[in-house]
């Protein structure tokens, strides 16, 4: 028994020090590759850092990838989680249908869906607009499994007919319940669904590549083609803050990030 | 309601369109001629190499996240170090593309930390090619994101075994390898294969780490398409892309039907 648990002991230790190693290292590599002056004898330097607001190409798409992320994680909860209490209270027999199609970009590959989504893309450029942000319609896609698991184990934890209907006993509007019963009442879960959104549309290279748009990961890599350190210093930048966004989630939320996806940022 | 309308248009239309687009000929007729253009050996190459790089990253990523997911289940399950190590996976799981192509060419491309480290100590790991921009070093790279994700979706299994059937076993007079090979192994079998499939439509799925990793060729079936996609303007067959498009959802799809058929049979005695 004594001799068991010894050797339980030391495997743990093991296999932690072992992963540790072979996930911390590249992490670790990269910020010294940021950190590297010019050539090998050259002290340690920021200068790669310092260029990032200095390089217009990477400030833009800083600021484009930003703003798709507030509009995406804005139209998913305004479009999604009207619908799902909706069909909770008043349809329930749809509630298989709105998983189903929820749950669809998981077997989707991206760099498949991008294959029928690009004509609508050239479509919608030629006769409405060009701009980057339209990428949100499609980014909110991506989103739709992350964000339906997160809002769906939000709404299973509140009491959701009761609360509304105190409230519609009491001469709230829907647009009431929804603001000032509902979205109160599942805070967490909204917080969640919300910081996955940001994190897989701050890594989103597929389709903003192939569809010839601009975004963060795709001006990474233009960038790293004259300028490898500064590049480097970004993309390490924003694992940071995907990173840290995604600690205040497991930690602030107390729940934990909705396991089993499929990632959509490859 | 909005949410129809708007699944309709980004989800549906797109998936009707690879559908109906891959089975309309370059004459505008209805036909299978697009499937022919898959009939070609580079294109078989693709789909093979990216099936290798599937299967044996889905397999490595399975037996070593199925370590690690081990190591958390037998420790506190409300301590720190649990904590830590499910939210870092759930990060990282997710993690990939240009970032994840740049952590491995920072650290063992030729220019790279480890690399220079272990040369200098007489040791090199790219004694005839440099294996990191070939299928091998793709494998290596996806097990970054392969191993997080086993722990995340094994983890609820391991939390399923009571440590009363040990108990049990021992009572009765068996050893530990009794234990596993025919209490633990067999419970816990149809969930491990589960998520080993899980895995490997994971990587199957997977292009921004390759795509950023070379810039030539359609080494997998991803970069096929992207190639298609970007020759598309005036190609001879404008159907192909949506072929090799709907043969890659058919595999992800049977593998995810099999997915979810080992996951019932699982939470049968593990939930």
């Amino acid at each position: 028994m004594r001799a068991r648990r010894i050797k339980l002991q030391a495997f743990r230790v093991a296999v932690f020090i072992a992963c540790g190693l072979f996930f911390l290292v590249p992490i670790f590599a990269m910020l010294e590759f940021s950190t590297r002056g010019n050539d090998l004898s050259s002290p340690r330097s920021l200068d790669a850092w310092t260029r990032i607001p200095s390089t217009p190409e990477l400030a833009t798409a800083i600021t484009v990838s930003l703003e798709l992320a507030l509009i995406t994680s804005v139209m998913m909860l305004v479009l999604i989680l009207p619908t799902m209490v909706w069909v909770r209270l008043r349809l329930p027999k749809l509630s298989r249908i709105v998983e189903f199609i929820c749950l669809m970009p998981l077997t989707v590959p991206a760099i498949a869906l991008v294959v029928g989504i690009k004509p609508l893309y050239i479509w919608i450029s030629l006769n409405f607009t060009d701009s980057i942000l339209a990428l949100s319609f499609a980014y909110l896609i991506l989103v739709l499994p992350y964000a339906y698991r997160a809002l769906d184990a939000g709404l299973g934890a509140i009491d959701l007919k009761t609360l509304t209907e105190a409230a519609r006993s009491l001469g709230a509007g829907w647009g009431t319940v929804m603001l000032r019963v509902v979205v109160p009442n599942m805070r967490s879960a909204i917080l969640n669904a919300s910081l996955l959104s940001v994190a897989l549309v701050l890594g989103e290279y597929t389709f903003a590549n192939l569809m010839n748009y601009e975004n963060l990961q795709v001006a990474i890599q233009f960038v790293s083609l004259v300028d490898a350190n500064t590049s480097i210093a970004v993309a390490v930048a924003a694992l940071l803050f995907a990173f840290v966004i995604l600690l205040v989630l497991s930690f602030v939320g107390r729940g934990r990030v909705p396991a089993g996806g499929l990632g959509r940022t490859r | 309601m909005p949410f129809f309308v708007y699944v309709g248009i980004f989800l549906i239309l797109p998936t009707a369109i690879i559908l109906a687009g891959s089975l309309v000929g370059p004459d505008g007729s209805i036909s299978l001629s697009n499937f022919d253009g898959i009939n070609k050996p580079y294109m078989y190459k693709a789909f093979i190499t990216s099936f290798e790089i599937s299967a044996v990253s889905a397999l490595a990523g399975a037996i070593l996240g199925a370590l690690l997911a081990y190591a958390v289940a037998t420790g506190n399950p409300n301590g720190f170090l649990r904590r830590i190590v499910m939210s870092a996976s759930g990060v990282v799981a997710q993690f990939g593309g240009v970032t994840l192509a740049f952590a491995f060419i920072a650290t063992i491309g030729t220019e790279g930390f480890v690399y220079k480290f272990l040369v200098d100590r007489g040791i090199n790991i790219y004694p005839d090619t440099v294996w990191l921009f070939e299928p091998q070093g793709f494998t290596l790279i996806y097990l970054y994101f392969q191993i997080p994700l086993m722990v995340l979706v094994f983890i609820p299994a391991l939390d399923g075994i009571r440590p009363q059937w040990r108990e049990a076993t021992e009572s009765l007079g068996g050893s530990t390898w009794h234990y596993w090979r025919y209490v633990a192994g067999p419970l816990l079998f149809p969930a491990f294969l589960g998520c080993t499939l899980l895995l490997f439509a994971n990587a199957f799925s997977a292009y921004a780490t390759v795509a950023a990793l070379v810039t030539q060729g359609g080494i997998i079936a991803p970069l096929q398409i992207q190639a298609l996609l970007t020759s598309e303007t005036g190609s001879s067959q404008p159907g192909l892309a949506k072929a090799v498009a709907l043969a890659m959802i058919a595999v992800v799809l049977v593998v995810m039907s099999l997915y979810a058929l080992l996951q019932r049979r699982t939470s049968r005695w593990l939930t």
